[in-house]
């Protein structure tokens, strides 16, 4: 078999009209943000993990490697954890952005985030926020039935002090807790 | 990072326009590559097309047994999907032995075959490197290639396609779907990922503005019988160093069906044909694999310190083949 053109298609592209670009200068957007709208302008070079940082103070959320290695910027988009440092914010207008600073409920910290002060499942702390977001997903996609499985699907999640088990008993604490799915304030 | 104009598209018709109206422009699909590259200044673009609201994430049953896969399907959900857990588990479990839950929810199919190659030299954006700059050399002929290539490779670019996912689909005769200005296009996969020779700068045969809309995966009863089978330096979240995808199917005790291909080890995501013909007909036993694994590495070039990967390449072979053999063959 080899590459094939179907000539009967050669319109299709050239039928509509390339889009207004926007930018590169700072252009106003609208972001959802741990339930409160944000309208701000950014340029749109600027990726999520800074425009919490720099531009909301949401400093909860880390900057470690900032290229997709380490998972200290992990976040929930739409539900869904993803790293902040390779999502350009003005991709995120309407969905939903989560960040740690968003998962206590009020004064009440989430129970994996007391987990993980019960089990000291941190040293430095600095990967922390992005280990609790990743924690409390592995709970809503059912990976945690293990030690080996809870350290495949946190393996997004580095830890430079090595509080790899401690971690795993946090994670091991909500799984086991009586109802406990990590969700019980969220 | 770099100065960056922006538009989402919600029409596929629309993103091809604006990408081909402007050599400037690419497409952002999960933006794992692409925002990465930007930011070291290794990608230049000056504006990005966002079609991550386009149409193109369904994950479908074709009639033939085979699957269609939305170019913007995540490799989460596509590794989940029952109909490729159940019909091709060697795209799930090559899917799920790849990057991390986080990229895996972000990563799109489409960008998943367009992925650029993790060459230190290629990324750190000013060692001498063909692909990035045409003509510049290749710093890793004589200099730290532990991770390149020892099959397809040339004295332009010696690069490994860091893809998994391309892999399984190689060993499974995918077809990757385009659409452009120029009309729609149906391109074997093989044909899809070019080897470096004099070219390396070229990997693919897409025109600027041509965009990837699905990959279908033809029907395989064979494939019900597979596995992925992955060698690195660590136990998850890292690149092959070797690394096959397996089909097979016995007829009493011999090998009536078979597909290989191989990852980690070259500059495309390689079909083993040399082996697949030695392996027809022959003993599904350990000899029998050992000696098809010999045969598709006796064209290997090893370089300075990837010189093991050869002999790794021949024990991840044997083991994939003796796993698939294992699993009962006969459908």
């Amino acid at each position: 078999m080899s590459s094939t053109i179907e000539p009967a298609a050669a319109a299709v592209g050239a039928a509509a009209a390339p889009l207004a670009m926007r930018g590169p200068e700072a252009v106003p957007i609208t972001l959802l943000v741990n339930g409160v709208t944000r309208r701000l302008a950014v340029e749109p070079r600027v990726s999520l993990l800074d425009l919490l940082r720099e531009h909301l103070t949401l400093t909860g959320t880390k900057k470690g490697c900032d290229q997709g290695t380490c998972g200290a910027c992990t976040v929930w988009i739409d539900g869904r954890r993803m790293l902040a440092c390779l999502t350009l914010a003005i991709t995120c207008e309407a969905r939903e952005v989560t960040t740690i600073e968003g998962v206590a409920d009020g004064a009440e910290l989430h129970p994996m985030q007391r987990a993980f002060i019960a089990h000291d499942a941190f040293q430095c702390g600095y990967c922390t926020p992005g280990q609790v977001m990743s924690a409390i997903a592995l709970m809503d996609e059912g990976h945690a039935s293990s030690d080996a499985e809870i350290g495949e699907w946190m393996s997004g999640n580095l830890c430079r002090c090595a509080a790899y088990p401690n971690i795993r008993a946090a994670i091991r604490a909500v799984r086991d807790a009586p109802g406990g799915d990590g969700h019980a304030a969220a | 990072m770099r100065p960056l104009s922006y538009a989402r598209a919600t029409g596929v018709d629309e993103a091809i326009a604006t990408v081909s109206a402007d050599r400037g422009c690419a497409f952002l699909a999960g933006g794992t590559t692409e925002v990465d590259l930007v930011r070291l200044n290794v990608a230049r673009p000056t504006g990005l097309v966002d079609i991550n609201a386009l149409p193109l994430d369904r994950i479908e049953d074709l009639a033939d047994g085979g699957l269609r896969l939305g170019a913007l399907a995540r490799m989460s959900d596509v590794a989940e999907a029952p109909g490729v857990v159940e019909r091709f588990p060697v795209i799930a479990q090559a899917l799920l032995l790849g990057a991390s839950p986080q990229l895996r929810h972000m990563a799109s199919l489409g960008g998943n075959l367009l992925q650029r190659v993790r060459c230190s030299y290629f990324r750190d954006g000013v060692s001498p490197c063909n692909k990035r700059m045409r003509g510049s050399g290749c710093a890793a002929l004589d200099g730290f290639n532990r991770g390149h290539a020892i099959l397809g490779t040339s004295e332009h670019c010696i690069a490994t396609h860091p893809s998994d996912l391309a892999v399984a689909l190689v060993a499974l005769d995918a077809v990757v779907h385009t659409r452009g200005l120029g009309g729609d296009r149906a391109i074997p996969i093989d044909d899809f990922f070019l080897l470096p020779g004099e070219t390396p700068q070229l990997e693919h045969p897409l025109e600027h503005g041509e965009l990837i809309v699905a990959i279908e995966v033809p029907g395989a009863p064979v494939a019900r019988r597979s596995l992925y089978l992955k060698a690195r330096d660590r136990e998850s979240y890292e690149f092959a160093l070797a690394s096959a995808a397996v089909a097979l199917r016995l007829e009493t005790g011999r090998i009536g069906e078979v597909r290989l291909a191989l990852g980690g080890i070259a500059t495309k995501p390689w079909r083993a044909r040399r082996a697949e013909r030695a392996l027809l007909g022959v003993p599904a036993d350990t000899a029998s694999f050992a000696e098809a694994a010999g045969e598709e590495l006796a064209s290997a070039v090893p370089r300075g310190l990837n010189a093991f990967k050869v002999e790794l390449a021949r024990r991840v072979m044997v083991r994939a083949l003796e796993a698939a053999a294992a699993m009962g063959g006969a459908v």
